[in-house]
């Protein structure tokens, strides 16, 4: 069995945290590793309790760090496959060992959690819906290609790709659309799965509050734009 | 310009530049960021000592009257300035972030062990 991960970036989770935990370990054994971004809470006894294997960043550095951090992790130590999931419950556990699978048997570099590949799976707000067309029509003119949810966290990817992710001119602040754009553009295949994601139970998210919103679409279209004006998607920027 | 204000503007530079070489000297600014600040001090002399080169750029760049010249000038510094330390911003940022990643890694692996799979990498050698 090849080496996997599941990497899961945590804010102030202690109430779900646990529960994913177990939830997983119900389904698979890979191992699982949380980055607790300097959460307030007790999120990382949590996770160490439940069994996972605990980095805890020295303070709160946004969710593409820890991310990253996630990322470097798995490349430190070897890992070939790497999942990603968030921490609050939203991604069902059931449908790891089937990302895991679509990687290990090579149909494809990366896998995709969808969100609107099943009927009435998933629920949204018109502004979110309309974004989130937005984002499809963005790609499907660029890659020529049909992703049908461009904002999900929940991905699967082998070592090649999550190595890419550990170099800092693929650092962006929200990696969505323009990490699908580059990723093509580098050649990589690109596969969706129908996942049945939970509602927020907290109703949290990281797009609350205007300037925070017209932030996401700033940093989201100049990334684009970074990508569609650099070789192969790959800004050229240098490690600092 | 007239006398008092030539003899003020030599005295303002001079200060400048003076603060800025006990800065450096103190270790309080490092000569990486020191060197615009002197250039500034030394360009205000200059335009002082020659002052038709101030006449000439307002000429060049079509402005009415030499203030307007400064203006634009110290305007066009200060955005430099700006970006400069925009720049110094985000490498700091980056540096910081690798770093805390480190130290994340190795407060990990000193308080729970390598990662599991690696343990039984090492049962089994």
């Amino acid at each position: 069995m090849t080496n996997r991960c599941i990497i899961i970036p945590a804010y102030n989770e202690e109430k779900n945290v646990g529960a994913v935990i177990r939830n997983i370990q119900a389904m698979t054994d890979a191992d699982i590793i949380i980055i607790d971004d300097g959460s307030a809470d007790a999120t990382a006894d949590e996770a160490k309790r439940a069994g996972a294997y605990v980095i805890s960043l020295p303070f709160n550095m946004g969710y593409s760090v820890a991310l990253q951090t996630g990322y470097k992790f798995a490349d430190k130590n070897n890992y070939e496959v790497l999942l990603q999931m968030d921490g609050d419950g939203q991604h069902p556990a059931e449908s790891v060992p089937l990302f895991f699978d679509m990687i290990e048997n090579g149909r494809c570099d990366i896998v995709i959690g969808s969100r609107f590949l099943c009927a009435n799976c998933y629920r949204i707000g018109l502004a979110k819906r309309m974004a989130i067309a937005l984002f499809r029509f963005i790609i499907r003119v660029v890659n020529g290609s049909e992703i049908s949810d461009p904002t999900s966290g929940f991905q699967c990817m082998g070592r090649k790709v999550f190595t890419i992710f550990t170099h800092d001119h693929f650092l962006s602040d929200y990696p969505d659309t323009n990490m699908i754009i580059r990723l093509h553009r580098l050649g990589f295949q690109i596969e969706e799965i129908p996942v049945k994601m939970a509602e927020n139970p907290d109703g949290r998210s990281m797009h609350k509050g205007l300037f925070k919103i017209i932030y996401y679409f700033f940093t989201m279209f100049l990334s684009i734009f970074i990508a569609l004006i650099s070789d192969n998607g790959n800004s050229g920027g240098k490690e600092r | 310009m007239t006398f008092s204000q030539k003899i003020f503007s030599i005295i303002a530079a001079c200060c400048l530049v003076v603060v800025i070489i006990y800065l450096v000297k103190k270790g309080k600014l490092k000569e990486e960021y020191s060197w615009m600040w002197l250039l500034t001090g030394f360009g205000v002399v200059v335009i002082v000592l020659w002052y038709d080169i101030l006449l000439f750029i307002t000429r060049l760049i079509g402005a009415v009257l030499p203030t307007t010249t400064l203006f634009i000038f110290g305007f066009l510094f200060l955005i430099f300035l700006s970006l400069h330390y925009s720049i110094k911003i985000s490498k700091l940022t980056y540096q910081v972030k690798t770093l805390a990643q480190k130290i994340s890694f190795l407060e990990a692996e000193r308080e729970q062990g390598p990662i599991p799979h690696q343990k039984i990498s090492e049962i089994q050698f």
